[in-house]
Order: C-alpha cells, then sequence, then structure tokens
C-alpha cells in the first residue's frame, strides 16, 4: 500500500497570500494513500527539509509530494533531502502551486481548490513513481575548440594548462580572428597584436594543442563525453612540415590581384600567401580558387622556386576523425558591409568603410602602415564622420538588436584619428552611447572632452558624394531637430555585428540552437550563459552574441572551468529520466528513430543463443536521450516510455482530474 | 479657422485614435530624428517630423493641441522619405494625414495654414463641379479664398500661349456619380 | 496589337501636353492601343489626403472600376502622382475589408482591384521597348539626369522600381536610347510637389538643390517621367533661379520626349516647344553632334 507524505509550503507569502495552505494540507490528508500531511513557511529551508526527513522515517512514506515552487527551482533540493533521509529521490514529487496557481489567481476558494487538485493529481502520479538510479556514462578527456579567435584561444589555453588535451580548428589559414585585425584596443589603447600574437604563438607550441588551421568540421556524431568528430582538414597544397616559411612562393607568385581579407579588401595578396606577417602557423597555402595552376593547369611557379620542395599540389582534402569529450564553440561574428546601406550609397562610394577597414588603416601593419589614408584616392581625410548604429538597432533592416561593440569602437577610432590629426575634424553620428563596462565611459569622455569629438544626436538620413567630398545629411536633436550637413573626406560606418553566414549550419551539425538572428543559443541567459542546451557543448565570445574582448575572454574561461569541471570526473552522472524501449513489443519500424531530434536512437539486434537473428529493435542511447518524448508520441506500438514520466504515472494525473471533487471538502 | 478659445482637454489621447483608426503605433518612435535629418521640409517646419511624435508620445491633452495647432503638418509634402528611412518603420506621412483632418475637425488649424488648405478646397471644389481639375478654375477660386491676387500672374499668359491652359473647363458625363461621392464622403467625415 | 488602359489625368490634358504627345507617338510606333478610360475623373491629388482619407480612396477607384468594366488588366497611368494615388486605391482596397465594402457603395460601381496601374518606366519596359529598339536609330550625345522624385520610389510597398535609393531604371532606357546618363545625388530628392503654388518659395529651394546637382555634373538635360516634377523644375524656374547665384538653363525633359528623338521625330511633334526653360539651345547641341546610324 502506498503511504504518501503531502508537504505544502507557503513560499512566505508568494503561495499562503492567494492560497489557504492549511486548508490545503487538510484536504490532502483525506486523499487515498496519503499517511502525513503538513504545511510550513519555508519547505526549502532547513527546519523545513527536516520536516520531510522525519516524516519520512516516522512514518515510513513510500512517496513524497511537496507543494511549492516550480520544480526548476527546487526539485533538486527536495530530492536530496528526501535521499537523505533513505528514500529513493525519484520517489519525490513536486506540485507547482507558485507559479501554476498562486501568482495567477486572485485570493479565492477556488484558487485553494485548485491548489488541493494540483496535489491530487501529484499523489495520484508518486504511487506510480519507480525508484530510478543515475546513469554512468565514460568521459574522452579531450577538449574540441571551434575557431581560433581570441575566445577560442583563451579557451584553448585553459582547458590545455589544466592538464588536458584540446583540439583546435580553425577555418582560415591563421588563428587570431578579428582581434588580430585590430589596431589598438579600447578602454586601454594597448596594441591588439602586441597582446594577442604572444598567446596563438602558445597555443601552437603547447604540448597539449593540436592544432588545425584551414580546417573545418564535416560531421558531429555522439553525446556528452563520447563526441565522434570528423575534420575536414582543406588541401593547403603545401608541406607545413617541410616548408621552412622562407616566403620566396610567395615573392614569386604571379597572381597578386587577390583582395586581401585581413585587410579587408583594403590591399592585396598572392595566390599562395601568409594572411599576415605574425600568423601562427606562418606558413603559406594556396588559394585554388585563385591560383592560375588550379585554374588553366599552368604556372607552378612557386614550385620551382621553393626550396624546400614542400608545394604539393596534388594533396587532397583529408578527413580526421578525433574522439572527444567536450566542444567548446567560438566561431566568432561577422559585420555587415557598406553595400548594405542603399541610403549611404549601396557601397558605390570608396571613402564609405566600416569599422573593420578602419582598423587596417590605423594599423601600423594595415595597407597604409598605420597612416590613415582614404582608400579612393589616397589622400589623408581632414574630416571623419563616424555612424554609430549603422544597421543596428533598425528593425526595418532586419536587425533589431543593439551590437554592443560599436559605441566603444566609434569613440576609439575618433580618438585614433584625432590622435594621428590633431587639427582634423571628427563627428560622431550617435543614438546612444552605450558604455556601460570598468573604465568605459571615461573613455568615451575622453574623446570628447580631451580629443574634441564632436558628437551629435541623430541618424544620417543619407550620404551623397560632391566634388570628392561626401556629403553627410544627419540631424542634431539636441538642438530642436536642426538638420546639419557636415562635409567630410571619409565616413565610417559602424556596422552591424551580425552572425557568421555559416553558423546555421555548423549550429546544425552541432544540433544546438540559435537565435533568430543565427546567433548560437546559451541554454539560461541568465544561469547558464556559456552552456548550450546541448550537454557537453559549449559557447565562448561572439558566436553567441556580439562582444567585446573581455567579455569573450571572461566567457572563455567560464567555458573552460566548464569543461575542466565536466573533465574532473571519469564518469558522468545523468539524471535516469530518459526513455527506454520494450524490446518485447517494439516493431523494428523506427519511425523514433526519424524524429528523435538529438539522434539518441540506434537499431539493436536481437539474437538467439545460436546468433540467429530474432529482430531488430529501437535502442536508446542513455548518454544522448535528454527525456524530450517525442519518440513516446510517436511510437505505434506503445513500445517506448520515459522514465519518470511513463505513460502510467500520466494517465494516473489525468484520471484523477477527471475524478474531481470526491475529495474537494470545499 | 483658428479659434482663439482656451485649450479644450482631448476625450482621448490622439495616440490612441492614431492606433485605433489608421493603426500606427507612435511609440515605436524612438527619437533617432533620421526623419527629420531627411525631410526636404524639416528647416521650414515648426515641429520636424520627430517632434512631433515625441508630443504625440507623451498622450498630454496640451502636447496633442500643440500638434494640431502646428504649421508642419501643413508642410509635410507626403514624400515619403522619412517613411521609408525610418528604422522603426513608423509611416509618418500616414499620421500626417491623419493629424490634417483632424486638425481641420477641431478648427485648430495654423493661421498660416489657411492657404494651403484653401487651395486643397478649391482644387476639390473644381473637382466636385466637373469631375476633373479645371486649372483657370481652381487658380480663379483659389485667388479668391485667399486674395493673393497677384500671385502667379506671370505664368498664366504664357501657359496660355504655349497651349497649357484651358479658359473652359471639360465636364465630365459622370459629375453627378462624383457629386454623390464627394456629399457622403463629406458626410461621413463629419459624422466621425 | 496590345491593348493597355490608358489614364492621362488632368496634367496630360493641360499642363503636360507634350507628355501626352510623345507618349502617344511611342505608342503608335511600337504599335500598342492606349485605350483611355470612359469618362475618368481626376484622382483627388494631394488635395484630397489631406483633408478627407475617403475622398482619397473613392475617387481614383472609381477609375480603377472603369478599368474593371472595359475588360482593362493593366492601366498606363505616366503621371507618378496619379499613379500613386490609383495604387494607394488598389491597395486600400485590397487589404481593407473596411474599404472594400465601403468603396462600392460610394463610388455606386463594383470593384475588385482587377486592373493594375502601371508607370511610364513600368509600361517602357514591359511593352515598348523591346518593339522599338531596333528603330532607335539617333545617337544622343549629350548627358541626361534621370530625376525619379518621390512618388516613383516611394512608398516601398507601391514602387515597383529597385535600388530605390539609387534606382537605374531611367538610366537603362536612356542608355537604350542612345544618350549617356550621369551619376548625380539628387535623384530621389523631392521637388516639393504639392506646395507648387502656395509655397513657391519652397519649391524654388528645393528645386535649386536638385538643379544645381545636375549642373554641376554636367548635365545637359533633365529626364523626368512626371507632370508635377516636370511643372516644378521647368514652369517654377524663375522661382528657383533665385535660389541660385546664376541662372541655371538646362531643360527639363520628358523621357518620352527623348525616346521620341532617338526614335528621329520631329521635335515640334514631340512638344518641344512647350516647355518654359528653352530648349532649342540643347536640341541644337544634339543635331550638330547627332550622328545618324
Ligand atoms: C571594428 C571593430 C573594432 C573592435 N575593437 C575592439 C576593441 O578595441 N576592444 C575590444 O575589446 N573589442 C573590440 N572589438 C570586438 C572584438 O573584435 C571581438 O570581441 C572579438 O574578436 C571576439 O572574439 P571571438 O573569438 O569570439 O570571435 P572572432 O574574433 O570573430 O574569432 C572567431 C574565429 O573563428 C573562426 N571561425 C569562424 N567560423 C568557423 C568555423 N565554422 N569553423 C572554424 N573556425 C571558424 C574565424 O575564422 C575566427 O578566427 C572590435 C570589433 C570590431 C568589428
Ligand atoms: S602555382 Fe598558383 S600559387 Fe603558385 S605561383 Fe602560380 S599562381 Fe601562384
Ligand atoms: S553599441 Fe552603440 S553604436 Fe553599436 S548598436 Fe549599440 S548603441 Fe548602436
Ligand atoms: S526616423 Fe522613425 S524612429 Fe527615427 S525619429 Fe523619425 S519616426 Fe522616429
Ligand atoms: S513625408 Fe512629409 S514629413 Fe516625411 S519627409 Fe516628406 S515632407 Fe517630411
Amino acid at each position: 500500500m502506498a503511504r504518501i507524505g503531502v508537504f505544502v509550503c507557503h513560499c512566505g507569502e508568494n503561495i499562503s497570500s492567494t492560497v489557504d495552505c492549511a486548508k490545503v494540507a487538510e484536504i490532502a490528508s483525506n486523499y487515498p494513500g496519503v499517511v502525513y500531511s503538513i504545511d510550513y513557511k519555508y519547505m526549502c529551508s532547513d527546519p523545513g527539509q527536516n520536516l520531510i526527513k522525519e516524516a519520512i522515517q516516522k512514518h515510513k512514506l513510500t512517496g513524497v509530494v511537496v507543494a511549492a515552487c516550480s520544480p526548476r527551482m527546487h526539485e533538486p533540493t527536495f530530492r536530496k533531502a528526501t535521499a537523505e533521509a533513505g528514500l529513493n529521490p525519484f520517489l519525490c514529487e513536486m506540485a507547482n502551486l507558485r507559479e501554476h496557481c498562486s501568482w495567477v489567481h486572485f485570493r479565492e476558494d477556488s484558487t485553494t481548490e485548485k491548489a488541493a487538485e494540483l496535489v491530487r493529481v501529484l499523489v495520484e502520479k508518486v504511487k506510480h513513481n519507480e525508484e530510478l538510479f543515475p546513469i554512468k556514462v565514460p568521459i574522452t578527456k579531450t577538449a574540441l575548440v571551434i575557431g581560433g579567435g581570441i575566445g577560442g584561444i583563451q579557451a584553448a589555453l585553459d582547458i590545455a594548462n589544466s592538464g588536458h588535451k584540446v583540439i583546435m580548428v580553425e577555418k582560415n589559414p591563421s588563428i587570431g580572428g578579428k582581434m588580430a585585425q585590430l589596431s589598438e584596443t579600447f578602454p586601454t589603447l594597448d596594441c591588439s597584436q602586441c597582446i594577442l600574437t604572444p598567446r596563438m604563438v602558445e597555443v601552437a607550441q603547447h604540448p597539449n594543442i593540436t592544432l588545425y588551421t584551414y580546417a573545418e568540421i564535416e560531421s558531429v556524431d555522439g553525446f556528452i563525453g563520447n563526441f565522434k568528430v570528423t575534420i575536414r582538414q582543406k588541401a593547403k597544397s603545401v608541406d607545413h612540415k617541410a616548408c621552412t616559411g622562407c616566403g620566396l612562393c610567395i615573392e614569386k607568385c604571379p597572381i597578386k590581384k587577390i583582395p586581401d581579407e585581413f585587410n579587408a579588401g583594403l590591399g592585396n595578396r598572392a595566390a599562395i600567401y601568409v594572411p599576415f606577417p605574425q600568423a601562427v602557423p606562418n606558413k603559406p597555402v594556396i588559394d585554388r580558387n585563385n591560383c592560375t595552376y588550379f585554374l588553366k593547369g599552368k604556372c607552378g611557379l612557386c614550385k620551382k622556386v621553393c626550396p624546400a620542395d614542400a608545394i604539393h599540389y596534388e594533396q587532397e582534402d583529408e578527413l580526421i576523425k578525433v574522439d572527444v569529450g567536450a566542444i567548446v564553440a567560438a566561431t566568432g561574428f561577422d559585420i555587415k558591409h557598406s553595400d548594405f546601406f542603399p541610403e549611404y550609397g549601396y557601397g558605390k562610394y570608396a571613402d564609405v568603410i566600416d569599422g573593420l577597414q578602419f582598423e587596417r588603416l590605423a594599423s601600423a601593419s594595415g595597407p597604409t602602415l598605420g597612416v590613415l589614408k582614404r582608400p579612393s584616392d589616397g589622400k589623408e581625410p581632414e574630416s571623419i564622420v563616424f555612424i554609430a548604429c549603422a544597421g543596428s538597432r533598425d528593425p526595418a533592416k532586419g536587425i533589431p538588436y543593439c551590437s554592443k561593440i560599436c559605441c566603444m569602437y566609434t569613440a576609439k577610432h575618433a580618438m585614433l584619428f584625432k590622435h594621428k590629426n590633431h587639427h582634423g575634424k571628427a563627428t560622431v553620428f550617435y543614438m546612444d552611447i552605450r558604455a556601460g563596462g570598468k573604465m568605459y565611459d571615461e573613455f568615451v569622455r575622453r574623446a570628447i572632452e580631451e580629443d574634441d569629438v564632436n558628437y551629435i544626436r541623430g541618424r544620417v538620413s543619407r550620404i551623397y558624394e560632391k566634388n570628392g567630398k561626401l556629403i553627410v545629411c544627419g540631424v542634431d536633436t539636441l538642438l530642436n531637430s536642426r538638420p546639419v550637413e557636415i562635409e567630410a573626406d571619409m565616413v565610417v560606418l559602424a556596422t552591424a555585428a551580425i552572425a557568421n553566414s555559416d553558423s546555421e549550419e555548423l549550429a546544425q551539425k552541432l544540433h544546438i540552437s540559435y537565435d533568430p538572428y543565427h546567433f548560437f543559443s546559451e541554454a539560461h541567459p541568465k544561469l547558464r550563459p556559456v552552456e548550450t542546451n546541448t550537454a557537453g557543448i559549449m559557447l565562448a565570445g561572439a558566436c553567441q552574441a556580439p562582444k567585446d574582448i573581455p567579455d569573450t575572454v571572461s566567457q572563455a574561461s567560464g567555458t573552460a572551468a566548464k569543461v575542466v569541471a565536466l573533465f574532473s570526473q571519469d564518469e558522468l552522472t545523468r539524471e535516469p529520466l530518459i526513455a527506454y524501449v520494450n524490446n518485447n513489443t517494439c516493431v523494428g519500424c523506427f519511425l523514433c528513430q526519424s524524429v528523435c531530434p538529438y539522434l539518441a536512437i540506434e537499431k539493436e539486434e536481437i539474437r538467439r543463443r545460436d546468433g540467429t537473428l530474432v529482430k531488430t529493435v529501437a535502442k536508446i542511447n542513455p548518454g544522448l536521450c535528454q527525456g524530450c518524448g517525442t519518440c513516446v508520441a510517436l511510437c505505434r506500438s506503445k513500445s517506448i516510455d520515459i522514465h519518470g514520466y511513463t505513460n502510467r504515472q500520466i494517465y494516473a494525473e489525468v484520471s484523477a482530474l477527471f475524478n474531481r471533487r470526491e475529495y474537494a471538502g470545499v | 479657422m483658428e479659434t482663439k478659445s482656451k485649450i479644450e482637454p482631448l476625450a482621448q489621447p490622439l495616440k490612441e485614435k492614431i492606433l485605433n483608426e489608421i493603426n500606427e503605433l507612435v511609440m515605436k518612435c524612438y527619437q533617432c530624428g533620421k526623419c527629420a535629418a531627411g525631410c526636404p521640409l524639416s528647416g521650414e517646419m515648426d515641429y520636424t517630423p520627430n517632434q512631433i511624435l515625441r508630443l504625440l508620445q507623451i498622450g498630454d491633452p496640451l502636447c496633442d493641441d500643440e500638434v494640431l495647432r502646428s504649421m508642419g503638418i501643413w508642410l509635410c509634402l507626403t514624400c515619403d522619405t522619412c517613411h521609408s528611412r525610418c528604422p522603426q518603420e513608423v509611416d509618418f506621412p500616414h499620421i500626417m494625414d491623419f493629424l490634417r483632418s483632424e486638425s481641420i475637425k477641431r478648427r485648430k488649424v495654423h493661421p498660416k495654414a489657411k492657404e494651403i488648405i484653401a487651395f486643397h478646397r478649391s482644387f476639390l471644389e473644381s473637382i466636385e463641379k466637373t469631375g476633373r481639375l479645371h486649372e483657370v478654375g481652381l487658380i480663379a477660386s483659389y485667388k479668391l479664398k485667399t486674395f493673393n491676387l497677384l500671385q502667379d500672374v506671370d505664368l498664366a499668359p504664357k501657359m496660355f500661349v504655349k497651349g497649357k491652359l484651358e479658359i473652359f473647363p471639360h465636364r465630365i458625363k459622370g459629375k453627378e456619380a462624383i457629386a454623390r461621392i464627394f456629399e457622403k464622403a463629406m458626410k461621413e467625415a463629419e459624422n466621425d | 496589337m496590345t491593348k493597355i488602359g490608358y489614364f492621362p489625368g488632368c496634367s496630360l490634358n493641360g499642363t503636360a501636353k507634350e507628355y501626352d504627345l510623345s507618349l502617344q507617338a511611342i505608342a503608335r510606333i511600337a504599335d500598342i492601343e492606349l485605350v483611355e478610360l470612359d469618362d475618368w475623373n481626376c484622382c483627388g491629388a494631394t488635395a484630397a489626403h489631406s483633408l478627407n482619407s475617403t475622398l482619397a480612396v473613392a475617387l481614383p477607384a472609381r477609375n480603377l472600376a472603369i478599368a474593371e468594366k472595359m475588360g482593362l488588366d493593366e492601366i498606363l497611368v505616366p503621371c507618378a502622382a496619379c499613379f500613386s494615388r490609383l495604387a494607394q486605391a488598389r491597395y486600400e482596397i485590397k487589404s481593407d475589408e473596411k474599404y472594400r465594402t465601403k468603396i462600392p457603395q460610394l463610388i455606386e460601381m463594383e470593384i475588385k482591384g482587377t486592373a493594375n496601374p502601371i508607370t511610364v518606366l513600368d509600361f517602357l519596359n514591359k511593352y515598348a521597348l523591346d518593339k522599338i529598339k531596333d528603330k532607335l536609330y539617333n545617337k544622343l550625345n549629350a548627358k541626361f539626369a534621370c530625376y525619379y522624385g518621390c512618388l516613383l520610389t516611394r512608398p516601398e510597398h507601391l514602387s515597383t522600381i529597385e535600388r530605390r535609393e539609387d534606382p537605374l531604371v531611367m538610366e537603362k532606357i536612356i542608355y537604350l536610347s542612345g544618350g549617356m546618363p550621369i551619376d548625380w545625388a539628387f535623384k530621389v530628392e523631392c521637388c516639393g510637389a504639392g506646395l507648387s503654388v502656395v509655397r513657391t518659395d519652397i519649391v524654388g529651394k528645393l528645386c535649386a538643390k536638385i538643379l544645381d546637382d545636375a549642373q554641376s555634373r554636367g548635365a545637359d538635360a533633365i529626364i523626368v517621367a512626371c507632370p508635377m516634377c516636370h511643372s516644378n523644375l521647368d514652369m517654377r524656374r524663375n522661382e528657383i533661379n533665385k535660389n541660385l547665384s546664376t541662372d541655371n538653363e538646362i531643360p527639363v525633359v520628358y523621357i518620352t520626349q527623348i525616346i521620341g528623338l532617338a526614335l528621329g521625330i520631329d521635335p515640334k511633334k514631340l512638344g518641344f516647344d512647350k516647355h518654359f526653360v528653352p530648349t532649342d539651345k540643347f536640341l541644337h547641341k544634339l543635331q550638330k553632334q547627332t550622328v545618324e546610324v
């Protein structure tokens, strides 16, 4: 016979202000099978938990129903207490009186009545609960880091320094990401390369890190602790073991006019190239889409001049299979370019540039060696207009969010310009200045107060070119919305930060969710900001949302801590609330397999002792199953069930609702 | 047209009427000023488009009154520049149309806008009578309404010589039908 | 022979006779019949939608209904302002239940919104250009600033033009006709339209900026596809020049007139004598440079 205990919590006044808790406890005591029932002000407090523990022992309870807040909040608390009293924790259930009743209704008899009904439903369920035991899965203690920007670099170094193996996959020929392209960084104006390159080198030399550059993720299978990943190593056409990095090939390559990605299109590179002088690895790859040898079958100059015989045109893409226990996505972000803006000329004015282009112009290693020269004619600009929120916070352009980094880098850009040209005129059009962060607002104030940057509050309606000048038509909303026209030599758009164009594809390979703008979604916006909804896959940096370097690095270290915590165990313990198959009734149709969003359903052959095949049935991989129940709903022979939410339990709850009022007593 | 009487408080904030009647949400405007920056007339207006929206957003009878008495609403050319570039997709010209008819209905028209309305009225009268616009008739009627007798006198003879002015109006056959359309539309406007 | 509904609107009967003349000439050569709507009425223009929103839909709707009754699927509306009113009325009737029931009662006619108004640019692109391509034998050695103004490019839901901030359709047509379109910055700026009579001062200021930009970039003529733009830029030239340091004498020409020239039609028959700003210098220049091919 069931011996159920009911514990009704007031949650301070959260529940008791609209629900008569004592009355609920009283009604519950009449439910069949309930042998003990009590209410208390804070059930989650120590004395509250003790009430439960004592009752379990004293009344030899076989099931516990705590009527309190959401199970998301305190289920672990009460299950732990139950276990401490010697009862299997999965025999404890929670009725959510707070979110489902007291918060959404007024104080009325019917509110109390509803609360009592919610308790009764759970009492009926818990009668059918079974003892369950946590699942254990082994862990491969190697992490995969996808993306070698500052986010990926930080996560990889932290994990590697904790003694675990790391595999880093970077799609470009060098690691470094956007930070490698920056000139100086806010809020301290230290040189970006100077602080980044030592870390890049550390990654390359770290004994625990294996680096694959010019490589991408082909496929991901498996589950937390046990991922099986295939990496596509794109053919570099250069044997990096043999190559000495002398650079003769680059010098001799006749194809030299390819727009240079690293310089944001402002310079040129050859078909065989190292993206930038401090690249890691500092060895070239051949860009086959532009190489004459690959396009026309002729040339071969680089091979001829290479003293190390490192050029291998016949090299092919290679698929490398690795086993990892955790994955960190750190693939960063992209920005919109000036051709995105019809009202700013559809990209037809060469001197209307984006922020990254400005970084390259300002960078000592950039195409102009740090002298600000405008792209159209190489003239040094006397007047620059900076436009904040270009494309951001702009629902009409499909980007309603704030890109977060641009207020700060715009102030930085204006400052850098003024430092290079003291008499220059720097104008910033902005809507709000978002400079929340340590030393951030001070930084912006410095631009305004010390460097005399003219901040005008208003959006720019259009830009056109006249006699070699760009005419910027804006407005000063702080001056009676007076229209303002500024003649500029160059305009820098702080364009919206967006997700990478391939981020959706990668998210689908990883089976992680993403937001409408294709940034990867964290598991909880506040409490689980570095994990994804897929166990074992975490996030670092701007692939989750636009972020600056300090935020990226913090998140990367947070992610590394999560990975290291995972790797600190030899086996993984998981809640057993997952699906299981009844082999006797399964007909092997595998409809379930086709719908499982976590690819947790495999095939299992049932054989006689002599080895003859009886049938093939579905088998749930306990490491992958998230207990979502999609398969249960679909299985026609009703052969799948979910531990903790079995059909029997659900039927018991539903039929309890149908037999209403019997015990209501109100 | 302009009544000097003290401000009668509006029963319902204009912004609610705008939402109910033409389904435009003035609260969407976040005061970036891009409309004013691009509006060909913001330099001439007493209140620029974003300022009119700001007044409406406050939802205060005094502010609503200022909007209806403003000259800006009469200068708007419905060129749609503001709307087409507005990041928040505020259809401002649509709101302007509403404000103009509201301003007339509540007799709050800015004194300097009288001529503009007189012109619009003369224009509509010309159509009401004949079904089409008769330019000579329009100008004559407008001049009588505003006493701007000398305006554009230099244009008329030249237009006539170039065969661009018809002295006599063309009356369409369905002019009674047109008159009935006017009657019904005007009645409807009075009723709501 | 292709048949298309034709709504000339009040201006093409009056101030914009040359637009009508040149358009009809092209249609004849292209072998397209322009069927004028029976007993059409004025679209109501700015006046109607400034004062009475119902009237603003009802007046153009009557014309749409007439076209439907005549079995016409498309109506060529050469005036960009009329086009905007007709297209907006059709849009309201199709999208707003309120108008769908109210309008038939007002105009005492049935209306479904099947007749689609098209602009002169749509007309040229879709019907005329193909048919006259081989007959365009004049090379027009002059620089043209194509001016779109507001109503061809805005609002978005009515416009059929791509790249609305920097459209290129007229430029393509001019190029096909042997002319040299220039890149300039005031293609889609407003000319002042409806304030032409009452606030000529404002029209003067706005048009001055437009003409000045065209002149500074070496335009020999401004090309328009709207009688409102034309009358502001052409008839108001005295007022405009008050805002400029030197008098601007660039003629303002309808796109159909230019095509007419390219087709070799006599400028008189295209109404070049009807402009306020003299076109003789421009025509003379063309004649001098015109090479028959
Ligand atoms: C103009 C500009 C100026 C800035 N200035 C500053 C500043 O002064 N201070 C500051 O703190 N922040 C600044 N930032 C922000 C800074 O750039 C970012 O915070 C930082 O780059 C984020 O690092 P990340 O590693 O997350 O992404 P990223 O730097 O974008 O790196 C991502 C890496 O992942 C790789 N990758 C992408 N997709 C894949 C894939 N599918 N497979 C494998 N690899 C992949 C990329 O190639 C790249 O190497 C600026 C940003 C911009 C645009
Ligand atoms: S083979 Fe290709 S990469 Fe090598 S030199 Fe020739 S073009 Fe350059
Ligand atoms: S960070 Fe600043 S500039 Fe960038 S979108 Fe946000 S508010 Fe605009
Ligand atoms: S452009 Fe739009 S959002 Fe900006 S001030 Fe004008 S109406 Fe408001
Ligand atoms: S529609 Fe009116 S308010 Fe908007 S830009 Fe044009 S004139 Fe200005």
